[in-house]
């Protein structure tokens, strides 16, 4: 898995609440056997004029003039500023496939869905929580100063501003090491491999009809 | 000290290690793949070199893209007519095969969509950790299972390990109290819960439903509370067992039999929440209060009374919000304060992993019988959940009310709920439909949903537009 330690970059307004997963990776998409190559079809339906195909590029497609990221201040934009509630719906980690194929590394929200926000750390992205006033400021930083760019220190777990504010953010410590050393969660699971075995046996005595093959 | 919830319990039962960073092992008793979000995961296994931990844990089947045509399902898996859809479903069909894998194939009896086949072949059975990669998998929590949706890096991690590497989540009860009124069924109950708590309303939390309105439901009425348990933001929701549920499961197909079934049934006897047990929050809800649910915008909160109207932006205060009202009038297309009843339908869609069980199809079909679908609807599409449910919809000669009243019966899969396959909205046109979410695009890049129970959706089918049950002459209605 990527690493994640500091990051500085541009950031994009993605300005409304609960964007959901069909939002950001719609269905037509997801009939790819792989894990990369979706950051053309972020946002599709947004991003475009026309409804977007499989396999399709962006570069010939009639770009939507109303969506910020088409708008040239936010080009190589790699931090995402969102609302409440971001990623909702479908447990499709896809989404974040396509956010990170797009060059997003991190997300700044006052809160996002569970199963989005969970899949976000297999992905070497990181969704920063902040208090919705913050993230209020924040958007409105953004709106009122092309060019306008976070640092994002992990370790520290700072968001640094580029006239040297710093604001700190939470993280869980599991995620957090995970990211900083890219770390193979199924390698470090089989190292438990005992303890699996052993609750096996237990549970088998305990619910024996668990331990009968699907035929 | 305190008793325990039912999720504290199945969490307890299941947990392999409590790890010093605060994440834990769970171990699963049930993993269900599709053909969308698992060819990535077994990809990772063969790079790795690695293999299912444990494979008579494993169910398979494709259901998200196939066709739902009855002709296109008879030419077989060769003849999908879309590649990459063809593509990913021989990959299913090859990955079950080559690393040992129970699938149940596109055109075998048992195949379904994952949340319809899973119990009614009692792979999914009380007690159990279950997960899949599809949000809705909280459906098998309607018989106190642990369940729910994982993303594909995790369907890998289910595979290789048998556990999930997780955290615990809290505790929230909604409790429904009271009886239903005729007309309103498992699916209000839950488009009203979500309309109350919102979509972020369980974020964080494993719901369990409690109270008389679940107790009096049937065990299919719970699975559609729990499968949209994930549209108020909880990945888990549950109801605790009872004689209902027990029931339910003899003789199904993986069920246990004779004294290990009496073993089983005494420990599903347990998965209840204790007394003492103590929720970090508790919503409680009047049930003889909620009639039938339709949504109007493009979230499931977004969701009125069919006796109420579609929002003005001027009565919300809150500003995000407001700017969610005013973008959602205009995708779909509606005036703030005309009746949702005045909502004209273009298709139906009565299908999907929420309503397309036999109780629903008999409940859409109570009312289309000896009726006709309006002139003005393009098409009402009826999608059995599975190949059992289509059997058992035959035989009671379903199908055959629902060709009469002029809708199309198809094959069992997910269809328009996702439209992945050739099941699709156009651009502007409305829906009823008995999915799970309304968002922008869903059921076709630029189509606009409106979400309600079988029943219902029938009867807008028949009127041409959103209409109350109720006010229909109900020979047949429960």
């Amino acid at each position: 898995m990527k690493v994640f330690t500091v990051h500085k970059g541009l950031v994009a307004p993605m300005d409304r609440a609960n964007v959901d997963t069909d939002m950001i990776i719609p269905k037509q998409f997801l009939k790819s056997i792989k894990r990369t190559g979706f950051g053309p079809n972020l946002f599709d339906e947004l991003r475009y004029l026309d409804e977007g195909q499989p396999g399709q590029g962006g570069r010939e497609r009639p770009l939507n003039p109303d969506f910020p990221l088409n708008w040239p201040r936010y080009q190589g934009a790699s931090i995402l500023l969102a609302r409440e509630n971001f990623g909702c719906g479908s447990s499709r980690e896809h989404a974040p496939w396509a956010l990170e194929d797009y060059g997003f590394r991190v997300i700044i929200a006052p809160s996002y869905a569970d199963i989005f926000f969970n899949n976000c750390f297999k992905n070497g992205l990181l969704p920063i929580v902040l208090n919705e006033n913050i993230v209020n400021d924040l958007f409105s930083e953004a709106e009122q100063n092309p060019g306008y760019q976070l640092t994002v220190d992990l370790p520290r777990q700072r968001l640094i501003k580029s006239d040297g504010e710093e604001l700190s953010f939470e993280i869980d410590p599991f995620y957090k090491q995970c990211l900083l050393e890219g770390l193979d969660e199924i390698g470090l699971t089989l190292k438990e491999a005992d303890a699996i075995r052993a609750y096996e046996a237990q549970q088998e005595i305990r619910c024996p009809w668990l331990f009968h093959a699907i035929k | 000290m305190a008793g325990k919830t039912l999720y504290d319990k199945l969490w307890d039962a299941h947990l392999v290690q409590q790890r010093a960073d605060g994440s834990s092992l769970l171990y699963i008793d049930r993993h269900i793949l599709h053909e969308v979000t698992s060819p990535q995961a077994f990809e990772g296994l063969r790079l790795a070199d690695r293999k299912p931990w444990r494979l008579d844990t494993n169910i398979a089947t494709p259901d998200h893209n196939i066709s739902t045509d009855r002709e296109e399902r008879a030419a077989g898996v060769d003849a999908i007519p879309d590649e990459t859809s063809r593509i990913q479903v021989k990959t299913l069909d090859e990955n079950c095969e080559s690393f040992g894998i129970r699938e149940f194939k596109m055109n075998e009896m048992g195949q379904g969509i994952v949340h319809v086949m899973g119990p009614e072949l009692g792979a999914s059975l009380p007690g159990m950790t279950v997960v899949c990669g599809d949000s809705h998998t909280a459906t098998h929590g309607a018989f106190a299972c642990l369940a729910h949706g994982i993303g594909t890096s995790e369907v890998e991690h289910v595979l290789a390990t048998q556990c999930l590497v997780t955290k615990k989540m809290k505790n929230l009860l909604i409790q429904v109290d009271g009886e239903l009124g005729t007309g309103v069924t498992a699916k209000d109950v839950i488009l009203a819960i979500i309309g109350e708590i919102g979509t972020a309303g369980g974020n964080g939390y494993a719901i369990e439903f409690a109270g008389q309105v679940f107790r009096d439901m049937s065990i299919e009425g719970r699975m559609t509370v729990c499968n949209m348990a994930i549209e108020a933001g909880a990945r888990v929701g549950m109801v605790a067992v009872d004689n209902k549920t027990i029931a339910y499961f003899k003789g199904r197909r993986f069920a246990p039999t004779g004294e290990m079934w009496d073993r089983a049934v005494s420990y599903w006897q347990t998965l209840q929440s204790d007394p003492d047990a103590v929720f970090d929050k508790t919503v409680v809800i009047s049930g003889s209060d909620i009639v039938p649910q339709v949504s109007w915008g493009t979230s499931p909160e977004m969701v009125v009374p069919v006796t109420g109207s579609i929002p003005r932006i001027e009565d919300e205060t809150d500003p995000v919000k407001r700017q969610a009202i005013e973008r959602a009038l205009k995708y779909m297309g509606l005036q703030g304060g005309s009746p949702v009843t005045s909502i004209p339908v273009d298709r139906v869609f009565i299908g999907s992993c929420t309503n397309s069980r036999i109780e629903d199809l008999r409940a859409a079909a109570a009312i289309a019988e000896g009726r006709k679908v309006a002139s003005t609807v393009k098409q009402v599409l009826v999608v059995p959940g599975s190949q059992m449910v289509k059997a058992q919809a035959e035989l009671e000669g379903l199908d055959q009310i629902f060709i009469e009243a002029g809708m199309e019966w198809r094959e069992p899969g997910c269809s328009m709920c996702l439209a992945m396959n050739a099941d699709k909205l156009g651009a502007g046109e409305h829906c009823a439909s008995t999915s799970n979410r309304n968002f922008e695009g869903r059921q076709g890049n630029g189509g606009r949903t409106h979400l309600l129970s079988p029943a219902m959706a029938a009867a807008a089918a028949i009127a041409g537009h959103i209409t109350d049950v109720r006010s229909l002459n109900q020979r047949n209605m429960a």
